[in-house]
């Protein structure tokens, strides 16, 4: 499947990124390439093939449902790069 | 020999005879490091002081009689992608260059309790992303058997450091070959466990099904014993498997009697150097000479592995790295200046009256997270981000994220076929030898293909080994891989002493 350059757009907005001029064009070009390898996945016939999205298929692996201390917000923030002692301070999230 | 050549084994018995104080093992690397890592760069990070005070911490409690840890004493280098309180974490980008962690991962909350000495943080390719340490956002690593050469990677460093004598014990992370390819090219030994075998907790997530910790050092011995410490079920990760862990030292030296040993047909293809592959074919002639049973066997899927494994690591990398907006932790942008751009973006827009530009103009939030993420991923983080968002997309998820998963199963049982006739499969590690730094940077496909016999144990979550079977004309270490089915890391172990203790490749050092 070839790459164009309003599918880079397009992703780089799904994955939130500001790419520049010459970012969206090598792009372009290394998600061509990359893609157009991939796609000899195609040729394989996997037909009844159940998909395998873990090494180890383990399944419902349960806790004991016990209180325990979680972390202090003075530490969950201590990294934030902006906040108030109480929360994450972020720029304004509605439009005017 | 001085004491930063002797094994990791070696300098544990002489600190429990009390040969050898910590201080002086500790320091003793610590000036190779200050020698020579100038010109490897394995480390990003070394504490010395730190590490000094904990091994006379160490050496204290010995003269004092008290119980000691398994490692007690032994200095350990750590790959800077696993949680530690009292360090930054910053997988090498500078996403995170900042970031101190809140809480230990387990790995290494294991090895403060084994009383390791932890002499510093090595270098990686970015977010583990990489297969030469190139990506790493500060600095450059070198293969200490040439300097132009690159040492592999992701865990560059942590292969760089053991086989530059700058540190007995390492700790890298293998997603798709990232402990055992830098372990091939630097001629030291590297182990991925089985997918679970070792706990996640608190390692910085690449591609979470297929992430897995494991030791490097300087003899299969060595990563035995430090596989020993770090193994085992963990709570805190509900993927780490609940199986006892055997005891590999004691084990260790008993020959696997009967041994068949299974070389892949499509291996030996096309595109394998010469030198590789004579001494790849040589390593499986010693296990003959050892009583072992040499069986082809066929991995059919295997030439759809790379392909495979390009759809799901990228994919659940860009879900992973996801977190990374510049609201939690780690960078953000210069939000006054974003906002002046964004708002001289929309006068512009206003005065051209361009309502379809004006509507899709970002939000100040989103404009954030897109800046912010831009600035402080490098190139191949953000080419993987894009490629899983890419497969993941609506109209392509079943294409190729859906395909991938479904391939993956193929190659699993392509591997559970062949473990039903014979007991561990040989192959070569890469393809070449190390390559020359900067020698693939234009072409990412080519650096994927530098993966081809080690992704397919990460999809399948076998364990797998490389130990140093030979030398190039030129002078490069050359790999012999191992692959065992899954949890069976003692066999594994035991397979690669039989070599270990019928030649003597992995005593080669490099110079100076």
């Amino acid at each position: 499947m070839a790459i164009t350059r309003d599918d880079v757009e397009k992703v780089a907005l799904l994955a939130r990124l500001e790419l520049s001029e010459a970012e969206i064009e090598s792009l372009t070009t290394d998600l061509g390439q990359i893609v157009g390898y991939v796609d000899q996945l195609a040729e394989v016939d996997t037909d009844h093939v159940e998909p395998m999205a873990h090494a180890i298929e383990l399944h419902n692996v349960f806790a004991d449902d016990v209180v325990r201390p979680s972390l202090p917000r003075e530490q969950a923030l201590a990294n934030a790069p902006s906040h108030n002692g109480k929360g994450y301070l972020v720029p304004p999230v509605l439009g005017d | 020999m001085s004491i930063t050549e002797q094994s990791a084994t070696e300098s544990l018995a002489l600190l429990k005879q009390g040969e050898l104080t910590s201080v002086e093992l500790t320091q003793a690397y610590l000036d190779a490091i200050n020698a020579r890592d100038e010109q490897i760069g394995a480390f990003l990070r070394v504490d010395g002081e730190a590490a000094l005070a904990r091994a006379a911490e160490i050496d204290q409690r010995r003269q004092a009689g008290e119980t000691l840890g398994e490692l007690a004493g032994l200095p350990i280098a750590v790959k800077d992608v696993l949680c530690d309180s009292d360090e930054r974490t910053t997988c090498a980008s500078k996403m995170l260059e900042d970031f101190r962690p809140p809480y230990d991962s387990t790995v290494v909350a294991k090895l403060k309790a084994a009383d390791a000495v932890l002499l510093g943080r090595t270098n990686m390719d970015e977010f583990a992303m990489g297969g030469s340490t190139e990506n790493s956002a500060f600095k450059l690593t070198r293969n200490p058997w040439d300097l132009q050469r690159a040492p592999g990677g992701s865990s560059g460093g942590a292969a760089a450091c053991v086989a530059g004598g700058l540190a007995p014990l390492s700790i890298g992370t293998d997603t798709g070959g990232s402990i055992r390819q830098p372990a091939g090219l630097c001629g030291v030994v590297g182990l991925k466990p089985t997918y679970g075998r070792v706990s996640r907790y608190g390692l910085v997530a690449f591609a979470s099904s297929l992430d897995q910790v494991g030791p490097l050092a300087s003899s299969v011995e060595d990563v035995a014993l430090l596989l020993a410490t770090i193994a085992g079920h963990d709570p805190q990760d509900s993927t780490s498997l609940d199986a006892p862990v055997p005891d590999y030292l004691a084990t260790l030296n008993k020959p696997l009697d009967g041994l068949r040993l299974g070389v892949v047909r499509e291996h030996f293809a096309e595109g394998l150097d010469a030198e590789v592959e004579a001494s790849v074919r040589e390593a499986i002639k010693v296990y003959e000479s050892l009583g072992a049973t040499v069986k082809e066997i066929s991995l059919p899927h295997s030439k759809y592995a790379v392909a495979t494994y390009y759809v799901i690591a990228p994919s659940e990398a860009s879900s992973n790295l996801a977190r990374y907006d510049g609201v939690h932790y780690g960078y953000r942008t210069d939000v006054a200046k974003m906002i002046s751009d964004l708002d001289s973006e929309r006068k512009e827009l206003e005065e051209t009256d361009d309502k379809e530009g004006l509507e899709k103009l970002d939000t100040p939030l989103v404009r954030m997270y897109r800046r912010t993420r831009d600035e402080a991923f490098g190139p191949e983080v953000k080419r993987r981000i894009m490629l899983g968002a890419y497969a993941l997309s609506a109209g392509y998820y079943d294409a190729y994220y859906l395909k991938a998963l479904k391939v993956r199963r193929l190659i699993r049982q392509d591997f559970d076929a062949a473990f039903a006739e014979v007991d561990l499969i040989a192959s070569p590690v890469t393809a070449e030898p190390a390559f020359k730094i900067g020698q693939m940077a234009d072409d990412p496909l080519a650096m994927y293909l530098v993966d081809l016999y080690t992704v397919s144990a990460n999809l399948a979550g076998l364990p797998g080994i490389s130990l140093p079977c030979g030398l190039s004309k030129s002078g490069l270490p050359i790999g012999l891989q191992l692959q065992a089915p899954p949890l069976a890391e003692e066999k594994l172990l035991r397979g690669a002493q039989m070599f270990q203790a019928h030649t003597d490749w992995h005593k080669n050092k490099p110079e100076g």
